[in-house]
């Protein structure tokens, strides 16, 4: 689904990302762990097509399409989401009506009906059970006056609506409670299906307990320094990043 | 060295209409003669004639107003054309000679194709749904014994009326562009409505027969008898094709005791191409005055259109216990100007204003909030809130607040709140991730901003007005 080869991104002259490779199948969830500063975010909004982050070598490839030529409102409309590690305010717009906006945008993109405001509330409903909000959250302005853990939640009952092939959850642990954290975590299980791929963008091992990865891959200094199944992330809960940090330089050495 | 106007008047000595004069127009430039004139033509009363001429000599003694935050070049008035009747303008004979980016926003609007031909001057079929729409409408506000007719029917039919109410609120002397209108304002709206009664429908002058070309110094009078309600909607939300640059027109609003006034507008007239030529000079001035107690008038504005606006719809609050408001929404995008906001006057006690103002620069716009609250002596217990937001689409555009308090009795509350925030590439950003494209996110955004005013304009007039806030800021993010 999923190829990134030699990925060097950052902005202006400083560069963040240093040679990225990493193969996604449908079907998987990949956890991206490391310290701050590793650009593991840079990685997720560069996916994303943030316009502020510049790519100035390597090749990503989703399912066969040149990604990085692609505009962010395209890449969203074949079906990639990025949860954000702060999401936006809109003052004054409706999360029903923003939503409803971009479940149909992407619609049209794909050359499908759009659904009018009483089909969409039906489909919207269940989705809310999901990560445990109310019907109150579709008339209140897009993530305007929310709570940390609100504004998280929002991210995933979107993510559930607009049912992403390849979502990316950025940093999505960080400011939860434990409850939050597990209400996110069901929510993001719930959706797992063998067509769609997941990206888990995370700092501590906590959510991994509750989002299962396939793979996990320890990013340093802007390259992935090891990569392993589940069991390296608890490795990493005892040991810390130091130890990798090292090697990131050792392995940037020989690369 | 040739200024918009004076290409203007060329290109009318171009189509030949000085050939006309005895029939339709009179010669350009003004006098007390071509105030007679137009008097006369109109066939006017005699204390019709001695106003005009009394705000004409007024308007010789005063200075065009230069204090507004807006520039354009100096505006010769004597070689403006101060009266032409309508049948003078050429109707074009099909859409096909319509400026095709004017088809294209009527498109994205969603005006039907017979709206589209009345709205471009196109010479229309007998058969025309409005024609009928306002006839029904007429029959049924006569009823009622509400007056709905042009501004001159009225001098005609209803002079006691106008020689009672004209002036009493934007006086023949207020200011330089209220008394040039006064001296030679060619037609507008009137409204009466009689003791108690309710106007059942808005009243709009999108319905009113005759109101194409009413030209550029219109004239409107409301008036709400006691215990009477009104809600008038100004123009048409398509823009309207208009050659006139100079736009000086007068609105006077009326409420008597326990009376209500709401006044709404949604603007977009010509605002120029892309380099700032062209584009209509909207100096406007618009006052209600609550006269009676509990009375109350609104004004709600959306502004996207002309060159340059001026323009600060006030409210007198003299009856005890009245209430006045003002929401506004002002978008200048391009090389347009608004320099526009409110005066709310407090003179009776226990008055209460509202200022909601949501300014929007983008491209090198630039647009100023002026407003004033002014509590006199004897206004105890007055009120006001403002809030007064401003937001930035870009960084060659500008917003300014030139707020002015005056209050003079000490029990008056007054509570005023601005901001400015800019547009955020990362709420776009998130938008377009969302799978929005740049455009629907600009509009969608700028929507939310405007809120709390799109909510008091009537139901299809916001609709619309979103729609158009879209089109005016289309392009202005990259």
């Amino acid at each position: 689904m999923l190829e990134i080869n030699d990925l060097h991104a950052g902005i202006g002259d400083r560069e963040i990302l240093k040679g990225i490779s990493l193969s996604v199948k449908a079907g998987e969830i990949h956890a991206v762990m490391g310290p701050n500063g590793s650009g593991k975010s840079t990685l997720a909004q560069v996916l994303a097509g943030n316009p502020s982050y510049e790519v100035t070598r390597g090749t990503v490839s989703y399912n066969g399409q040149n990604l990085l030529e692609m505009a962010p409102e395209v890449r969203a409309q074949n079906g990639i989401f990025l949860a954000f590690q702060y999401p936006v305010e809109i003052p004054g717009v409706s999360n029903a009506y923003f939503l409803r906006s971009a479940y149909n945008e992407i619609r049209k993109a794909n050359g499908q009906e759009e659904v009018d405001p009483l089909e969409f509330l039906d489909l919207v409903e269940e989705k809310l059970k999901l990560v445990d909000m109310d019907e109150t959250l579709l008339s209140r302005s897009v993530n305007h006056g929310f709570s940390g853990g609100e504004k998280k939640r929002n991210e995933i009952f979107q993510m559930a609506v607009l049912s992403p092939r390849l979502a990316i959850l950025d940093e999505t642990d960080s400011g939860l409670d434990i409850d939050a954290l597990r209400i996110v975590a069901e929510g993001v299980n719930k959706l797992r299906s063998p067509e769609n791929a997941t990206i888990v963008v995370t700092h501590y091992q906590r959510l991994l307990n509750y989002i299962v990865p396939d793979y996990v891959h320890v990013l340093a200094n802007g390259r992935i320094v090891k990569s392993g199944g589940k069991e390296l992330a608890l490795e990493l809960e005892e040991k810390g990043y130091d130890w990798l940090q090292g090697a990131g330089a050792g392995a940037g050495a020989v690369a | 060295m040739s200024s918009g106007i004076e290409a203007l008047v060329n290109r009318e000595y171009a189509y030949g209409f000085v050939t006309d004069v005895e029939t339709d127009t009179v010669p350009a430039g003004l006098n007390e003669d071509i105030i007679r004139t137009i008097s006369a033509k109109k066939n006017e009363p005699e204390f019709m004639l001695e106003w005009r001429l009394k705000a004409y000599r007024r308007w010789l003694t005063m200075k065009e107003p230069h204090w507004g935050n807006v520039r354009y070049p100096a505006i010769d008035y004597n070689s403006l054309v101060y009266y032409s009747a309508p049948k003078s303008v050429k109707p074009l004979q099909s859409l096909d000679e319509v400026d095709p980016e004017l088809l294209r926003t009527y498109e994205k609007l969603g005006i039907s194709l017979n709206e589209q031909k009345m709205l471009s001057g196109v010479a229309v079929d007998a058969i025309f749904d409005s024609v009928s729409v306002g006839t029904t409408m007429r029959t049924e506000l006569s009823k009622h014994g509400i007056i709905f007719c042009s501004f001159g029917e009225a001098v005609q039919n209803h002079p006691e009326l106008i020689e009672k109410y004209l002036g009493t609120v934007v006086p023949h002397s207020d200011n330089f562009f209220a008394a040039l209108n006064a001296a030679v304002f060619s037609d507008g709206s009137f409204a009466y409505v009689p003791k108690g009664v309710k106007c059942p429908m808005e009243l709009s002058t999108y319905f009113r027969i005759n109101s194409k070309n009413t030209g550029q110094f219109e004239r409107t009078l409301i008036i709400a008898d006691e215990g009477a309600s009104v809600s008038y909607l100004e123009g048409c939300t398509a823009p309207k094709r208009d050659e006139n640059q100079l736009h000086a027109a007068v609105v006077e609003l009326i409420a008597l005791d326990n009376a209500t006034v709401k006044y709404s507008t949604v603007q977009n007239w010509y605002a120029g191409d892309a380099q700032g030529k062209g584009g209509i000079y909207n100096f406007v001035t618009k006052r209600g005055k609550c006269a009676g107690v509990n009375s109350k008038i609104s004004w709600t504005q959306v502004e996207t259109g002309s060159a340059i606006t001026w323009k600060y719809p006030s409210v007198i609050l003299q009856g005890d216990n009245s209430v006045g408001e003002f929401y506004s929404v002002a978008v200048v995008n391009r090389k347009q100007q608004a320099d526009t906001g409110t005066k709310m006057i407090h003179i009776g006690k226990n008055t209460k204003s509202t200022i909601v103002s949501k300014g929007i620069s983008a491209g090198e716009g630039n647009n100023s909030y002026r407003g004033l609250v002014r509590v006199l002596p004897k206004a105890e217990n007055a009120r006001n809130y403002t809030q007064c937001d401003s937001m930035l689409i870009g960084n060659k555009c500008g917003a300014h607040t030139f707020p002015y308090i005056e209050v003079q009795n000490n029990t008056a509350t007054l509570e005023h709140e601005a901001s400015t925030s800019k547009i955020g590439e990362d709420q776009i950003f998130y938008c377009k991730q969302r799978g929005v494209s740049a455009e629907h996110a600009v509009s969608m955004i700028v929507s939310g901003f405007c809120r709390e005013v799109f909510k008091e304009l009537p139901m299809e007039f916001a609709v619309e007005a979103q729609q158009l806030l879209g089109i005016t800021l289309e392009g202005s993010v990259g």
